[in-house]
């Protein structure tokens, strides 16, 4: 079984956003709603991708994850890199908070 | 250095006006971001991986000290305290909010820079020798016929929608810092027989998954028709070009599909009906412009100087600086200072708001107040008195911009990769810091004398890792970060694409992967002035190949 959530960029600053269970965009994957690939991925995506939600970000997409609710990681390294910065900037981006 | 004249300034007030309505009607829902998107890319905005990023334009690779400054200033107010030099010779900044651009592109617009035509499928920056009007060996400053480019092509209502991006570069010099080859057209100042001044026209270089070297299609072009003609060459490619296909919508594909002599008829037969239209340069039109880069009020210096000669030999670090990054100057008694961003271990093109702000102080104080930008990703001073070395060496080391490796193995050349980049398939920051560190020490550096490593975090190729001496390509491999090496390309007046040598390698190879090449180079070659270019070009690959996969294997 493959868990996803979903990400975009946040529309005014462009910063790496989660969709969270309670229909707000989120800073850290953490708080991501996690769902199973296939039917019940895409109707989030759905929601996620609305009217409402385009005033808020800019191009909602699933990605892979592993781990619990809670410690979600992103399965892809170009995914990780977007939930903590750039690797060679520490001081820079989510992981310098 | 050219000033905007009213019209200049009024077209790029109202676009920030266009822009800043446009980013209001896009965050109220009025555009939505299929409409909104090309409408920020116009104006240099990108959407990254972590941030929008902004590229803004130096045209020519030309900049005065204000502008430095108002980098400085941007970095500091609205982005995180640094910006990047690109190989375009433009800079990019990383973290700016989309809700404040209409703001930064109005403080841009209050030193003459803005971000249009950075992006998208229009006439980009015309790039050149970061040299111009300085080296020894030029025949012409090139920068006076960037400028009339400029001219021609910003907002050219013919050419603002070509079937893809479109990017030239200049030189004036025998001796090609530009790369002009490896350009959608490429120019060169040259000589005829009777000895005027002209230039010699390559079309359809460009790298990315077709890599090509441009094609000469007219060996002596008088300067008078140098308009008429690059309109000719952009009709005949926004006609026959490919809008099909995104991967063959560049020049090159339709100059190799058709071949150069059938493409050079083509603009001949469009060349001939335009030839003496508005697009003829009167001597006088060119000479106005070429008043905006007249040299500036140098002094009458001596041949020699006994001041500096005793800090060279008394001085061992500031001797090791001049022989690496000082280059020589056509005027008596100056020099050309070559400003590193490449620290050891450091990031290249990066550089902080500190740090502009002292370039831009040293600029006014010893180079007329006038900086460049290269594609290599470095700055220059081009007006340095050679008695003022010193001093400038000395501030730029207290700032950490004094290192003394131009042109050797750490002056690497790396995009922001999968760090920063959305399109990127692996990092090419860290690996560019690990061969730093590597060779880092400067007895081996000069060891192994000069050397070219380009590092493109995927196949656009935005460093040019094709014409590296040693190219770096990031791919993916089953998600994993691997590494395509390529040997003896180069982007110089004899440029050539290199060879790929074998698999690709992993991140923990690949460094190793270097060492075992310069070694090989080093056990290999001749004598000490053999460098690896040369050396390769004498053994071939084979050598090479073996050394890193082992003897019979591919
Ligand atoms: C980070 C945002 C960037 C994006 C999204 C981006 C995107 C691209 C794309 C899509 C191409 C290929 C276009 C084509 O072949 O038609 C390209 C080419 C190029 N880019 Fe970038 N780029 C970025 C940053 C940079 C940087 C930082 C540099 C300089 C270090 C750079 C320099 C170039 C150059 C020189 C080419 C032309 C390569 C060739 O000759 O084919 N770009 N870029
Ligand atoms: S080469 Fe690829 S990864 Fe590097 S900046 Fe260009 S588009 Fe991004």
């Amino acid at each position: 079984m493959t868990k996803q959530v979903i990400t975009a960029n946040r529309l005014d600053d462009g910063l790496a956003v989660f969709y969270g269970l309670d229909g707000q965009w989120h800073s850290s994957v953490s708080q991501a709603a996690c769902v199973e690939k296939g039917e019940a991925a895409e109707n989030l995506l759905a929601n996620a991708s609305n009217e409402e939600n385009q005033l808020v970000v800019v191009g909602p997409y699933l990605i892979d994850v592993c781990g619990e609710t809670g410690t979600l990681e992103p399965v892809r390294y170009r995914e990780l890199i977007r939930t903590k910065g750039p690797s060679v900037r520490p001081d820079l981006g989510y992981q310098s908070n | 250095m050219y000033k905007y004249d009213d019209y200049d300034q009024q077209l790029v007030d109202e676009r920030i006006e266009q822009f800043r309505d446009q980013v209001n009607r896009r965050l109220s829902g009025d555009l939505s971001e299929e409409e909104f998107r090309p409408l920020r890319l116009m104006n240099g905005v990108y959407l990254q991986l972590h941030a929008y990023m902004l590229r803004v334009a130096v045209p020519y690779g030309t900049m005065n000290s204000a502008q430095m400054r108002q980098f400085a200033y941007i970095a500091r107010k609205y982005d995180k305290g640094y910006g990047h030099f690109t190989t375009r010779q433009n800079i990019q900044f990383n973290w700016p909010k989309l809700v404040d651009l209409p703001d930064i592109l109005t403080d841009l617009s209050k030193v003459q820079m803005h971000a249009i035509q950075t992006s998208g499928n229009c006439i980009r920056n015309t790039t050149t020798d970061q040299f111009a009007g300085a080296s020894y060996d030029e025949l012409e400053d090139p920068r006076p016929w960037c400028e009339i480019i400029r001219q021609w092509s910003t907002m050219h209502p013919e050419f603002t929608y070509l079937p893809r991006k479109f990017k030239m570069a200049v030189t004036g010099a025998p001796n090609d810092r530009a790369a002009v080859a490896i350009h959608d057209i490429g120019l060169r100042i040259r000589r005829d027989d009777q000895g005027d001044l002209g230039f010699e026209v390559m079309v359809g270089g460009g790298l990315g998954r077709t890599p090509m070297i441009g094609k000469t299609i007219c060996e002596f072009l008088p300067k008078e028709d140098l308009l008429s003609y690059l309109e000719a060459i952009l009709r005949v490619y926004n006609q026959f070009g490919r809008r099909d296909n995104k991967y063959k919508a560049r020049i090159k594909i339709l100059v190799h599909e058709i071949g150069a002599e059938k493409f050079a008829e083509l603009v001949e037969k469009e060349w001939e009906e335009i030839r003496d239209s508005v697009l003829h340069l009167p001597a006088e039109e060119i000479e106005e412009i070429q008043a905006h880069f007249n040299p500036p009020a140098f002094e009458v210096l001596p041949a020699h100087s006994s001041a500096y000669s005793e800090k060279v030999s008394s001085d061992q670090k500031f001797a090791y600086w001049v022989q690496n990054n000082v280059r020589e100057h056509k005027q008596q008694g100056y020099a050309i200072a070559n400003i590193s961003l490449k620290p050891i271990g450091g990031i290249p093109g990066d550089i902080n708001h500190q740090q502009m702000d002292l370039v831009a102080d040293l600029a006014d104080q010893f180079s007329f107040g006038e900086i460049r930008s290269t594609h290599e990703q470095n700055l220059v001073l081009a007006h340095v008195k050679r008695d003022d070395l010193y001093d400038l060496w000395q501030r730029l080391d207290e700032y950490g911009l004094a290192t003394p490796n131009s042109g050797l193995i750490t002056d690497l050349i790396a995009c922001p990769g999968l760090d920063y980049c959305a399109l990127a398939n692996s990092r090419s920051i860290p690996l560019a810091q690990r061969i730093s560190e590597r060779f880092g020490e400067l007895d081996r550096q000069h060891d192994i004398g000069k050397i070219q490593i380009k590092i493109s975090g995927c196949i656009n190729a935005c460093t040019h890792h094709h014409v590296g001496h040693i190219g770096i390509l990031g791919v993916d491999k089953k998600g994993q970060e691997f590494y395509q090496i390529t040997l003896g390309g180069r982007a110089d007046e004899n440029a050539k694409i290199g060879k790929i040598v074998g698999a690709g390698l992993s991140t923990d190879e690949v460094v190793d992967a270097v060492e075992t090449l310069i070694n090989t180079y080093l056990d290999l070659r001749e004598n000490a002035d053999e460098t690896f270019l040369d050396a390769f070009n004498r053994v071939g690959e084979t050598p090479f190949k073996e050394a890193l996969y082992g003897a019979g294997k591919k």
